[in-house]
């Protein structure tokens, strides 16, 4: 079960590096997204720093929501899901192998660039490592979450909008959770309490996202 | 045999439909004596508060609003994973027939709160966190209705809303602790089943009796939509076709 897990994760990474531009428009819409704040607001540099963990991880929830659409729908036009559906390996385990590659793809980059982000904002460098350590745990869970929702909305007209409509109002404990691990880490509290509710909330849509989203592959594919 | 009683004779919607009508009937008409019961109480019979003056009084139909808000989610969400696990097509219906009321419902508590926040707390809306969780329940009420309006066979739409109704119930819970986990400003209950009531015995049956009037009101809105879903899902059977020749 393992190497079929092995095989998903390698067949998805392998796709997403043969299609880089995919990869890269996500992470240009997030540093995009997160460039307009300083034109909208104002370049003052005490908002710039109270607003950036809300900021970047807005921007992290907008751009995973985008990458979405794509975690099955190519497999779905192509028939590959159908195979899925019908292969021998259960089909949460296809689907948690799926969640991850995508993650890795979709969220590890965003991951990677939101320091510097911070930066720009003049956000305070000891706490950067809580802000990053944050959406390291958080941007797993938007991606399990959203797995459902892409699963649902699988092959729907105007899925795009629809998804979001679906996705957003169950994002909203990450983001406040998430934009507070920071917020609370530079006002002195520290952020550890919000931290370990991340890691819960990873722990707990880890184990029952995937199901949830191979139901509702296997009612979007009946 | 077991018993002689046939437990599934109104699962099908043939011999549903007449029941529903009736139901509805005695349901609204029940809902109408309650709420005007409870609206006299509320206006006339309950006394000024000390603190808050007359703009309490708005808590007779925000309270009510509030409870049937979550209630109606827990409700719609039975019927969505009973459809899912039995494969029975009326519980599918019920749900459906069911989220408009319940965003209806959680709209109202939304905005006859802010209409009690402005004199009281002296702002529309704050970012606290039982009001926060209650916008999220009127989006989950959007999200399902918006997500049956867009799968075009009823059986995938059924099974699609059931699976995102049985996601968001995680919310219902966080709405109805939230005062208790996180001390914002949106004030603890005032009621509850362990302890007597914290307030005059007239505002407290003011509340209850409004409390069953808009329950009343579900189930009948909730049975003459079910009704009108049917007509439209079994419009090739015979019944309904029976049913349009003998009304019209």
């Amino acid at each position: 079960m393992l190497a079929a897990l092995r095989c998903v994760i390698h067949r998805d990474l392998l796709l997403a590096v043969r299609r880089r531009s995919d990869v890269l428009t996500v992470l240009l819409f997030f540093v995009i997204v997160v460039s307009l704040f300083p034109l909208g607001v104002g370049p003052d540099p005490a908002l710039l720093r109270t607003i950036a963990p809300g900021v970047i991880w807005v921007a992290a929830l907008l751009a995973s929501m985008l990458a979405l659409p794509r975690m099955f729908a190519s497999d779905h036009a192509d028939g590959t899901l159908e195979q899925m559906l019908l292969g021998a390996t259960p089909l949460g385990m296809t689907v948690a192998a799926k969640v991850l590659a995508h993650w890795l793809v979709a969220g590890l980059p965003l991951v990677l660039i939101s320091p510097v982000l911070a930066l720009q904002f003049d956000f305070p460098q000891e706490f950067l490592g809580t802000l990053t350590l944050s959406l390291a745990l958080g941007t797993p869970v938007l991606s399990l979450i959203g797995a459902i929702g892409a699963a649902l909305t699988l092959g729907l007209r105007g899925a795009g909008a629809l998804l979001s409509l679906l996705v957003l109002p169950l994002y909203v404990p990450v983001l406040i959770i998430g934009a507070g691990a920071a917020e609370s880490a530079t006002s002195g509290i520290g952020g550890q309490a919000q931290l370990l509710l991340l890691a819960a909330f990873l722990v707990f849509t880890g184990a029952l996202a995937p199901w949830a989203a191979a139901i509702a592959l296997r009612i979007s594919a009946e | 045999m077991s018993g002689g009683i046939n437990w599934f004779k109104y699962s099908s919607p043939q011999t549903f439909f007449p029941l529903a009508g009736k139901l509805a009937f005695w349901f609204g008409v029940l809902a109408l004596i309650a709420c005007a019961a409870g609206l006299y109480i509320g206006f006339f019979a309950a006394p000024t508060d000390a603190q808050q003056g007359e703009a309490y009084r708005i808590i007779f139909i925000h309270v009510p609003a509030a409870w049937m808000s979550m209630f109606l989610y827990l409700v719609m969400a039975f019927w969505a994973g009973l459809g899912l696990a039995f494969n029975t097509r009326l519980s599918g219906m019920m749900a459906s027939a069911l989220a408009p009321t319940g965003a209806l419902f959680t709209f109202l508590a939304l905005w006859t709160g802010s209409l009690w926040g402005k004199p009281t707390w002296g702002t529309w809306w704050v970012w606290d966190a039982r009001l926060t969780s209650e916008l999220i329940l009127l989006f989950l009420y959007f999200g399902f209705m918006a997500l049956q309006a867009a799968i075009d066979d009823p059986r995938r739409a059924d099974k699609a809303g059931a699976v995102l109704a049985l996601v968001g119930v995680v919310n219902i819970p966080i709405i109805y602790f939230s005062v208790k986990w996180w001390n914002t400003l949106h004030q603890g209950a005032s009621v509850s089943l362990t302890q007597a009531p914290t307030m005059a015995a007239t505002m407290f049956a003011g509340m209850i009796v409004m409390a069953f009037g808009f329950w009343f009101y579900s189930i009948a809105t909730a049975l003459m939509r079910a009704r009108c879903i049917m007509l439209e899902r079994e419009r090739a059977s015979e019944w309904v076709a029976d049913y349009a020749k003998g009304s019209a």
